[in-house]
């Protein structure tokens, strides 16, 4: 049913079942919200929102307020800009006053909430929060004293990823965020996504950071520096630069990453293609020889946390690969090493990538070589920004550069490894040309492709059908796995990312991206995909001739010892 | 069978609603939520223990540490506190380094709050394992204390 409500003294139309913010919102009026979560129940808890029923004087809170016909409400009257400029106050009254050492400084939702109310003045002052940092962590930090209680990351951490490590803990004027016991993250069962920061509104969670230990390696002169950058680096950073969303950096980015001083730049696209051909092997060798399936990949650190921990039974379903990150870092510093005459630790191998979980899988104990990490250190797409502006490197003024060769060369399904569904669909036309000796006609697979949470096909390989299913957002696997569990069993082969989207929408990349914008990345990566000529990983010129020169075989004895590992069950407390 | 087992069997439709009731038995029964019970009742009623945690110390009565040897209880009813109560409590907290709540490293010592005891005429009056003690100061509070600790050596 339709009515009109009246806002702002102007009759606008409003649908039974909305709230007041979804009127608001279509209208191009714009309301502050704090603990307002998109298509999640409202709990009404921040008042941030709050707007002013004419008839009845009360202030509701708009984001959960139903409309109903005839009422008026007024948006920004006096009562309700008061009452919101309050609120910031007494959220700034126990907050530390730390604006200038923190990460999120010019971008804090707190700062700008107080600066569009115009708080100039400390008319409240409170007892300022002490909680300890949690340091304990390998990818994210969590500082409570800068927490507002938005209950934001509650909500991604248990719905979105269904892992919900964190909660809300005592009550009152007590209430913080924490863990079980608040005992520290690392041992929760916190998978190390990110997307509680991505959502979180101050530097309540920010990522570890890494920089001391790269500037280092970057001053020692006897250190050489090599940098990988992930798929969906280069399309992912625009609006970190102020560019339009989906913009393909590329070039420039190699030569900025040059100007910064490292020595070479890699593509970890083409490592994802390394994973194509081992992955594809390993698959084609499960299913000949009645190996565990479904299949499961095994390229994202979040999910493989999760199954450690919540799914041990699937392990063995887990693809044995390393992900792109490790194969690259295992190369590193094995044959690149001996080719440049140099010993493993003479090298300081960073890794750009969209994602803070690869800080954990950096330094897992799999994946080091005789107790020396394959990757040393790792920046996030928002760190390699601040990095970038450290060495005043103008990414508008630079001229574009290839990647370094051997390891800089892709073809474009290992760049499509960044998007939901780019594994899966990179793996399937290396497969079917091993399987039938001949080239899929139709690369592309509209079915495994887009936002949505779950896809599911199949696939016909030379008569041979392959169920597969696509997944993310822990949440969504999580049904799948129970759907498996109890019996479902006509899939074959399974992507699973934990960030939802993929690693476009990882918790390393910018905060506050729209949508849309999230959807140009994705975009932009089917038209590379669509332009360039080389679409499959065992053509890739180098990768041929890392086979030829190196490893030998996919699944062979070197690649057995540098690119594949396995995975326990993890015990910690779900 | 675990030592909670017993209490589970009680809810046998395991639905969420029984969290606080399951938790209250246990805490009766074994005196605090150890941290294997809240794992235990989580996976029986699958909620993740986070979110256990969230919902006992959204209440006052749990406790996630065993009683000490010795268990005091303040009180802070209205009588103890135009008493003074609050300072005895701060200066318990401070000798004995831990939060009402919680229990010392050695196990001895423990500290609990509780609203009026009915002994307004002893105030401010605190019990140790139920033996109260009448008009505490801050002072013969660090003797009792002092005494228990010495009695412990000896
Ligand atoms: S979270 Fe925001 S308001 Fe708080 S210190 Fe950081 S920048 Fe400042
Ligand atoms: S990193 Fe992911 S799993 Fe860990 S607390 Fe944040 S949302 Fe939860
Ligand atoms: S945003 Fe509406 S109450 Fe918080
Ligand atoms: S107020 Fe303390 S005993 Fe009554």
């Amino acid at each position: 049913m339709d009515f009109t409500i009246n806002i702002n003294n102007k009759a606008l139309e409003a649908k039974q079942g909305e709230t007041i913010l979804d009127v608001l919102t279509r209208n191009g009026i714009r309301v502050p919200t704090l603990c307002h979560i998109k298509d999640a129940f409202p709990t009404g808890a921040c008042r941030m929102c709050v707007v002013e029923d004419e008839k009845s004087g009360k202030l509701l809170t708009s984001c959960s307020y139903p409309v109903e016909a005839d009422m008026s409400i007024q948006t920004h009257s006096k009562r309700v800009v008061e009452s919101r400029k309050t609120i910031i106050e007494l959220l700034l009254s126990n907050h530390p006053d730390d604006c200038l050492y923190c990460v999120r400084n010019k971008n804090c939702e707190l700062q700008d909430l107080s600066e569009e109310h115009h708080v100039r003045e400390r008319r409240i002052r409170g007892k300022k929060n002490t909680e300890p940092l949690d340091l304990s962590s390998a990818s994210i930090v969590r500082d409570p004293e800068k927490c507002i209680l938005c209950g934001r990351c509650v909500h991604a951490c248990e719905e979105v990823m269904g892992v919900a490590c964190i909660d809300f803990i005592h009550r009152g004027n007590k209430s913080i965020i924490g863990t079980a016991f608040n005992q520290g993250l690392n041992t929760s069962s916190c998978v190390n996504c990110g997307q509680c920061i991505m959502v979180c509104p101050t530097g309540a969670l920010t990522e570890k950071n890494h920089f001391a230990q790269i500037q280092e390696a970057l001053n020692n002169p006897a250190k050489r520096v090599v940098v990988q950058y992930a798929p969906s680096i280069s399309v992912s950073m625009a609006e970190e630069l102020g560019m339009e969303a989906g913009t393909d950096i590329n070039g420039i980015l190699n030569a900025a990453l040059r100007k910064i001083g490292f020595d070479h730049v890699f593509d970890s696209s083409f490592s994802a293609d390394l994973t194509i051909m081992e992955e594809s092997a390993e698959l084609i060798d499960r299913v000949n020889n009645n190996g565990v399936l479904p299949m499961i990949t095994s390229c994202c650190p979040g999910w493989v946390k999760f199954a450690e921990e919540f799914y041990p039974d699937f392990l063995p379903n887990l693809s044995s690969c390393k992900s792109p990150q490790q194969m690259m870092g295992a190369i590193i510093k094995s044959h690149f090493a001996a080719e440049e005459n140099l010993k493993p630790e003479e090298i300081f191998s960073v890794s750009i990538m969209p994602c803070t979980a690869k800080k954990f899988e950096a330094q897992r104990e799999e994946m080091t070589q005789e107790g020396i990490s394959d990757v040393d250190a790792v920046l996030t797409t928002r760190e390699l920004t601040k990095f970038l502006k450290l060495y005043g490197i103008d990414m508008f003024n630079i001229r574009p550069e290839l990647t370094d060769s051997p390891l800089g060369f892709r073809s474009t399904a290992g760049k499509i490894f960044g998007a939901s569904g780019g594994v899966m669909e990179a793996a399937i036309r290396t497969a079917y040309y091993k399987i039938t000796g001949k080239e899929l006609v139709e690369f592309q697979i509209p079915a495994v492709r887009g936002f949505i949470g779950r896809k599911e096909t199949t696939i016909n390989i030379d008569g041979l059908e392959v169920g597969v299913a696509v997944v993310n957002g822990l949440a969504n696997t999580r049904k799948l796995l129970e759907e498996i569990r109890n019996g479902k069993n006509d899939i074959h082969f399974i992507e699973v990312m934990a960030c939802p989207g993929g690693c476009i929408g990882g918790g390393g990349q910018h905060i506050g991206s729209s949508d849309e914008q999230l959807k140009a990345r994705m975009k932009k990566l089917y038209q590379i995909d669509a332009t360039e000529s080389i679409k499959v990983s065992h053509k890739n010129p180098e990768i041929i001739g890392l086979y030829e020169n190196f490893l030998g075989e996919p699944l062979g004895h070197k690649s057995h010892k540098l690119l594949h590992t396995h995975y326990h069950a993890r015990k910690v407390m779900l | 069978m675990t030592a909670i087992q017993p209490i589970l069997n009680k809810y046998p439709d395991n639905g969420r609603e029984n969290l606080i009731p399951i938790l209250q038995d246990i805490q009766n029964e074994s005196g605090y939520l150890s941290k294997d019970s809240i794992v235990e009742v989580g996976r029986f009623l699958d909620i993740p223990i986070s979110k256990i945690f969230g919902v006992a110390t959204f209440y006052n009565q749990f406790r996630f540490e065993p009683f000490g040897k010795y268990h005091i209880q303040v009180c802070r009813g209205t009588a103890c506190h135009v008493l003074g109560s609050a300072t005895v409590l701060q200066e318990l907290e401070k000798n004995l380094k831990i939060k009402a709540g919680q229990s010392t490293r050695d196990g001895l010592f423990s500290i609990e709050v509780v609203a009026c005891i009915g002994a307004c005429g002893l105030a401010p009056v605190i019990s140790i394992n139920g033996e109260f003690h009448a008009k505490v100061t801050a002072v013969s509070m660090k003797q009792i204390i002092d005494d228990l600790k010495k009695e412990e050596e000896a």
